[in-house]
């Protein structure tokens, strides 16, 4: 008896867990996007305006998040830098997985020495660290959000080629290829229409899991100086200057940039593993079916 | 006239699953090929239905040998052949309504054109309604989902069936439905009829003739058959 209400509890408990991470996730999300999109249309403020009398007030009614050592409004290149990352962390995630899906895909369905090679230099691209060579493709430009953006999709669609690769393995052996090519499909035909549908489902959940991961990165590398010029709003390069006033016991520069980079990527990362899991029980229900 | 010589074929070119293997399947008859678990029946269906590329051997069509296999045999050679597979589940593409599925091989042969004309035909013959055709593999059962099957394995009106345990995973009834079907299109057609299995009943009643793997084995060349 006990044991039954137990069970029947971690039954129930699972599932309001998972709805409550998918809305949790989804206002973040709705409530970040709204933000990105309306404030640079509701507050025509320059976001560049210096005032160095003002500089690094603490929170209050005029300036929320307080401002910076040159007098900026926090709040407003808070959201200017948010818009940044969010641009970056989607471009470059889209751009990673067509990438990764088309290379994994091809070497799937080749098969043979094609696959060979082709997962051989994934194996070599993945041996050097991401930062590095994301930092040496950034050098190769002039400071931008596009360099910035080109590195991260080159360093991040070796994993989405790994996942759609192996996807297509699975599905390759399965008879209803056999039964199309016995019914005059052509070898493209077999790829467009019923290889590469099975796999995307697998390549979306990469590509949202790889958005926070791509936001990271843009911050890792605007921290380091290497992302958007310094004057830019990026909440990389406001947790770099905000380093200084810390140790002058100002918190309010570090802690805002810090958490809209750890907030919005949370609600990402909680919306695809709620995506995750719908997708695995189905995928098992259809094998066992 | 449909010719395996000498056929060796596996999966792995030291360990040969099929070894000098021939068998011939004249128009209109129905050759069952009876085996234990394992033996390679499967595999020499696939080869006979050019889906696996024989390690040694030749697969002869109406007189003109198979150059290729899979997508590089030639369309029209390929087309020649309906198949049908033990696991119906595994032969549908889940993503396909069973219309869709069926009528998948007209669009990739480019006749459009046909597919109403050819579901009206074949889905009563099936015993498939326009309820069940609506839906995804994952909404019928295995018998719904292989009469699906043999309606797409037959759409394109193929010379050589080529059934692969086809009625291993369905009940008596399901199983003599859809034999009977196989059977009026091999009298209305002319088809002939590979049918293997490891259920000697059921193949002795279905086919003109059926062989044991093992003779298959024995036999060096062509077996003595008419």
């Amino acid at each position: 008896m006990a044991s039954t209400t137990t069970g029947a509890r971690g039954r129930r408990g699972g599932a309001p867990r998972r709805a409550l991470r998918l809305r949790a996730g989804a206002a973040i999300l709705a409530v970040v996007v709204l933000a990105v999109v309306l404030v640079p249309l509701l507050f025509p403020l320059d976001r560049q305006a210096v005032d160095l009398a003002a500089k690094l007030q603490p929170p209050s009614a005029a300036h929320p998040f307080g401002t910076d050592e040159v007098g900026r409004d926090l709040l407003l290149r808070c959201v200017y830098g948010l818009r940044v990352s969010l641009l970056v962390g989607v471009v470059a995630a889209l751009v990673a997985t067509v990438l990764g899906t088309a290379v994994g895909a091809l070497a799937g369905a080749l098969g043979g020495w094609a696959d060979r090679t082709v997962m051989r230099l994934v194996d070599l691209f993945s041996s050097v660290p991401h930062l590095l060579l994301g930092i040496f493709i950034v050098a190769m430009f002039r400071p931008g959000v596009w360099p910035v953006i080109i590195s991260v999709a080159l360093t991040h669609w070796l994993s989405t080629a790994r996942i759609v690769r192996a996807e297509v393995l699975s599905l390759r052996s399965r008879p209803y290829l056999d039964a199309a090519l016995t019914g005059g499909a052509s070898r493209w035909r077999v790829t467009l229409r019923h290889l590469l549908p099975g796999v995307l489902p697998q390549a979306g959940l990469a590509a949202v899991l790889m958005v926070p991961h791509a936001i990271w990165h843009e911050s890792a590398l605007s921290f380091l100086g290497l992302g958007l010029p310094a004057h830019e709003a990026s909440l990389g390069i406001m947790a770099n200057a905000a380093r200084s006033s810390l140790l002058a016991g100002d918190w309010w520069p570090t802690l805002f940039p810090g958490l809209f980079i750890i907030v919005p990527t949370l609600a990402v990362a909680g919306l695809a593993g709620a995506w995750r899991e719908r997708l695995n029980p189905r995928r098992r229900s259809e094998l066992t079916l | 006239m449909l010719e395996l010589r000498d056929i060796t074929a596996g999966y792995d070119r030291g360990a040969p699953v099929v070894r000098g293997v021939s068998l011939t399947l004249a128009p209109g008859e129905a050759v069952g090929l009876l085996g234990p678990s394992g033996c390679g029946k499967s595999t020499l269906a696939r080869v006979a239905a050019l889906l696996h590329r024989p390690d040694a051997g030749t697969v002869v069509l109406d007189g003109t040998p198979a150059r290729g296999w899979r997508h590089r045999a030639p369309r029209e050679q390929r087309t020649a052949f309906g198949v049908l597979f033990q696991q119906p589940r595994l032969s549908a593409d889940p993503r396909l309504r069973l219309a869709d599925a069926i009528a998948e091989p007209l669009r990739a042969t480019g006749r459009k054109d046909q597919i109403p004309t050819r579901l009206r035909e074949l889905a009563p013959l099936v015993g498939l309604g326009d309820d069940l055709l609506a839906r995804r593999p994952h909404e019928v059962s295995d018998g719904q989902l292989q009469r699906a099957c043999l309606a797409r394995a037959l759409v394109l009106r193929p010379r050589w069936l080529i059934c692969d345990e086809m009625t291993a995973m369905l009940d008596a009834s399901t199983t003599a439905a859809l034999v009977a079907v196989v059977e009026s299109y091999r009298r209305e057609s002319g088809a002939g009829v590979l049918a293997v299995g490891h259920d000697r009943t059921l193949l002795e009643r279905w086919c003109d003739r059926t062989v044991g793997w093992a003779e298959l084995g024995a036999a060096t060349g062509m077996p003595d058959v008419a």
